[in-house]
């Protein structure tokens, strides 16, 4: 991709940028949350055209004008979300587009079948080709994706922040995976803001800033350091600074919390208890899918509780609404931003009062919305925060980096004085310069002696920013840990289930 | 000019003149082929409506035919609007009607009551089947399209059976309303006056337009409005922000209802329409209230004009000749325009499409 530049309305998504991808490497593309990673890759797989620039394959000129010409020259995208069937089977989706078709019209699924065992086993991705996908985990249905482009003979795969809905073992996997496919002469593009995992797997770096190209480099030759620096242009800081905590009175209680599922017919919270104190951050960890989000469903009231029972500053709030417990000083930054977080429809200074619409600064007491009042608040909260957008506090939602819109919504959630801020994994998607601010605005929520009850999945954060882990495997509470004295390793063995306490009901 | 093209409003205006036309000329197409030599007098008169009239004084009269018919249809395509605004669609608008209809009417004829007691009863009856399809969808997640077609039936057979209470015996029409009970019928403050002493021409249109503003003004200005429109494009979210979500559905089909309901009353206390007790299908109107909010753009001023082109054109319909073509042609042409008119989305669409491509390729030079 030579000189290629995309401008979209109030915006150069990339500007004048170049990128050489070799047979059989595994090539990174790193750059902050609307630095323009997606849209350049958007524009190799023919969803945008670019204004300036050409595509050379092979050094043919190309001309990418769809995702099918993009097919065609074996080009194939892992979505960050998928793009599957969910009541269709793994095979279906493999195959919907180029089925194999015989006289009469019908499907020749046996031939498909059979290829796609054959790859599944030459690369080592493990799929049931019959499972549906609506029951499959996550990295299976990555893996189906992958099995999608393979299925194609793509030789250009591009991977678009393909670890961000995975657990640690699966990213594992999926490293090992991206390593057997390059092995076999695929060339891998892989859009990542996670230096980690870059430095593990891509052979080169290309980084992108604020739409411009600034540099590629061979991994050997780098550190994380230099790269996170070329990233965001300054030298960023992995460790969260904070002082030690002071933990004040209990603000969030929970006593004896069950909650059900709604995947199995168990209970995927089972009678768990703890405490929440002014002037610190309590850290749920767990791998994905132990009951963490039923836990803050239950906590924030988006699903009811079997039994057990919540206090907020003392009083329970076990039967209160959602906005009984917002009005209360109970802030939820929530798990999906898309599908609680945000109205994506609704422009940017709307989503921004969602939580406090009703508010009489915001609605008059006849019941008018005072638009200038949310315009104006909207724009101190996107200065604040930083958030960025197209056009400002009118851009709609949905046309927003996803880095941008949840800091949108950690903005709202912060702003909003809250007692307790209940943070599910606010990191996620986010590239390390907004990581950073995150953690410092949640410290400062803490210092600031306020509750923090985080729940994340990412290690390094469990072990950086809070002040008590408390780790949940199957729905319980196994263990609490002091994460200046815990190691990874310790953590992991609680995680897994492999070691666990009787923790006091403290 | 690629300026103002990108504007909301603008692309809406365009799209519905486009599929205003298209409409037309597939018409005049299916005219053409039963029988060619009166395609172009009959299509003409479909448009002219009135104005086939040759004497000022028939036309005057005649509009305010049209428009006495334009106000329940505006009501309806509010109806439909405001509903499809929270992500719902309400195709129960049409038995909602009815049941208006059917409550103004008996209220009317058998109990004597007044015209405006007789209005709110229709408003409240309409709401109240709205009330029904909203908790059925609230309470127990039944879709509203599937309780609103069955409550379309349920609402028409039993309009039916009330009614023949108070039918003439020699007819299956109910009885003359301001023959049997002059005060149910909607005062004209004097717009009767303008159209020729049109006594059909009421408070209707000053009423129907006060409607159309203040949902307007609801939709776009308003705390209820902010949150019904959230719940419409994202309900987990609405819930995520505390808002009382089973609330806003019932209510905003009881509001949907609500109009319907008032809508008939509107035209069946003006005396030009009666009811036919023997009816086996639901009158039209709900349904071409669907029509006329796609074609106003789903705005609710837009929903002025769209229902009063569609009232004109249905009239229109009329004046086909009869010497070239059978009288049920003038359903057939209104349909295909009708039908043309709720592609109004696709068509502005593909105009966005269409702008972003040659802006591209501006972007190229």
């Amino acid at each position: 991709m030579l000189h290629i530049t995309k401008r979209f309305p109030g915006i150069i998504a990339n500007d004048d940028i170049t990128l050489q991808l070799r047979h059989g490497e595994i090539h990174a593309l790193l750059g902050e949350n609307g630095a323009g990673k997606s849209t350049l890759m958007s524009v190799l797989f023919g969803l945008y055209q670019a204004e300036e620039g050409t595509i050379k394959k092979d050094g043919k000129e190309v001309k990418i004008n769809n995702p099918n010409d993009a097919n065609d020259l074996g080009i194939g995208m892992v979505h960050q979300h998928f793009k599957l069937v969910e009541c269709f089977t793994v095979l279906d989706n493999i195959i919907m587009g180029v089925e194999p078709v015989g006289a009469m019209g019908f499907l020749q699924k046996k031939q498909a079948r059979e290829k796609v065992i054959a790859l599944s086993e030459k690369y080592g991705l493990q799929v049931d080709p019959d499972a549906k996908i609506e029951d499959i985990t996550v990295g299976m249905q990555q893996r189906t994706e992958i099995l999608k482009m393979l299925y194609r003979d793509n030789e250009i795969l591009i991977f678009d922040e393909p670890t961000a809905v995975l657990t640690p073992q699966e990213i594992e996997e999926l490293m090992k995976i991206m390593k057997n496919l390059a092995a076999e002469g695929k060339s891998i593009l892989f859009i990542s803001h996670k230096l980690a995992e870059i430095m593990a797997v891509a052979d080169r770096c290309s980084v992108l800033r604020k739409g411009k190209y600034i540099g590629t480099v061979e991994t050997k030759n780098t550190t994380m350091e230099e790269l996170s620096a070329m990233m965001v242009g300054r030298n960023v800081n992995f460790h969260v600074e904070k002082g030690p905590a002071n933990p004040g009175e209990v603000v969030l209680e929970v006593q004896h919390m069950t909650v059900a599922s709604k995947v199995h017919n168990n209970n995927a919270v089972k009678d768990v208890s703890f405490k929440v104190r002014r002037g610190e951050i309590v850290c749920i960890a767990g791998i994905d899918g132990n009951g963490q989000s039923e836990l803050v469903y239950g906590i924030t009231g988006l699903e009811p509780l079997v039994s057990g029972s919540i206090l907020l500053d003392g009083q329970d709030i076990t039967k209160s609404s959602i906005r009984k417990r917002s009005t209360s000083g109970m802030s939820h930054i929530p798990e999906d931003r898309h599908k609680h977080g945000l109205v994506l429809d609704y422009p940017l200074d709307y989503n921004m009062v969602l939580q406090t619409y009703f508010k009489p600064n915001f609605t008059s007491k006849i019941g008018f919305l005072r638009k200038k009042n949310i315009r104006e608040y909207a724009n101190r909260l996107i200065e604040e925060y930083d958030v960025r957008s197209g056009q400002g506090a009118v851009t709609p939602a949905r046309a927003m980096s996803g880095g941008n819109q949840q800091k949108a919504i950690i903005a709202r959630e912060i702003d909003k004085a809250p007692e307790v801020l209940v943070a599910v994994q606010p990191t996620r998607g986010l590239d390390v310069g907004a990581i950073e601010s995150v953690h410092k605005n949640l410290v400062a929520q803490r210092d600031a002696g306020k509750a923090v009850l985080l729940i994340s999945l990412e290690l390094d954060e469990v072990m950086d920013v809070p002040d008590r882990i408390l780790v949940m495997y199957e729905g319980e509470i196994v263990g609490e840990l002091d994460p200046k004295k815990t190691t990874q390793e310790e953590l992991g063995l609680y995680m897994a289930g492999a070691k666990r306490d009787e923790v006091k009901n403290k | 000019m690629k300026k103002i093209l990108k504007n909301e409003g603008v692309q809406a205006f365009v799209a519905s003149v486009i599929c205003i036309l298209l409409g037309l000329l597939i018409g005049y197409i299916v005219l053409l082929f039963i029988n060619p030599s009166g395609a172009g007098e009959s299509i003409t008169n479909v448009i002219k409506n009135f104005f086939t009239w040759s004497r000022p004084q028939s036309q005057m009269k005649q509009l305010g035919n049209t428009l006495a018919k334009t106000m329940p249809l505006i009501l309806c395509s509010l109806s439909i609007l405001f509903s499809y605004k929270v992500g719902l669609f309400n195709i129960g608008c049409a038995g909602q009607y009815v049941a208006g209809a059917c409550a103004s009417l008996y209220a009317g004829l058998a109990w004597g009551w007044g015209w405006l007691p007789c209005m709110i009863f229709a408003i409240v009856a309409g709401a109240l089947l709205g009330g029904i399809t909203g908790l059925l969808k609230a309470y127990c997640n039944v879709n509203e399209v599937i309780s609103g077609i069955m409550l379309n039936w349920i609402a028409l057979y039993t309009s039916n059976t009330l009614l023949t209470n108070v039918k003439e015996t020699a007819s299956p029409y109910t009885l003359y309303l301001d023959k049997t009970n002059p005060n149910a019928i909607l005062p004209t403050l004097g717009l009767d006056k303008l159209f020729n002493n049109n006594s059909n021409v009421t408070i209707a249109i000053p009423l129907t337009i006060l409607m159309a503003v203040i949902v307007w003004i609801i939709l776009s200005k308003t705390k209820l409005g902010y949150e019904l429109k959230a719940t419409g494009n994202n309900k987990n979210a609405a819930k995520y922000a505390g808002m009382a979500q089973n609330r806003n559905i019932i209510m905003t089909l009881a509001i949907s209802g609500a109009l319907a309901g008032l809508g008939a009353s509107l035209l069946y206390q003006t005396g030009y329409m009666r009811w036919e007790c023997t009816q086996s299908s639901v009158p039209a109107m709900g349904f071409n209230g669907i029509a006329a909010a796609f074609l106003g753009g789903l705005h609710p001023i837009g929903a002025i004009f769209s229902s009063f082109f569609i009232q004109h054109i249905t009239d229109g319909g009329q004046y086909v000749n009869t010497n070239f073509y059978s009288s049920q042609i003038s359903d057939v042409i209104s349909s295909v325009i009708i039908y043309l008119c709720s592609f109004v989305l696709f068509i502005k669409l593909t105009m966005k499409k269409m702008l972003a491509k040659s802006d591209e390729k501006k972007g190229a030079k």
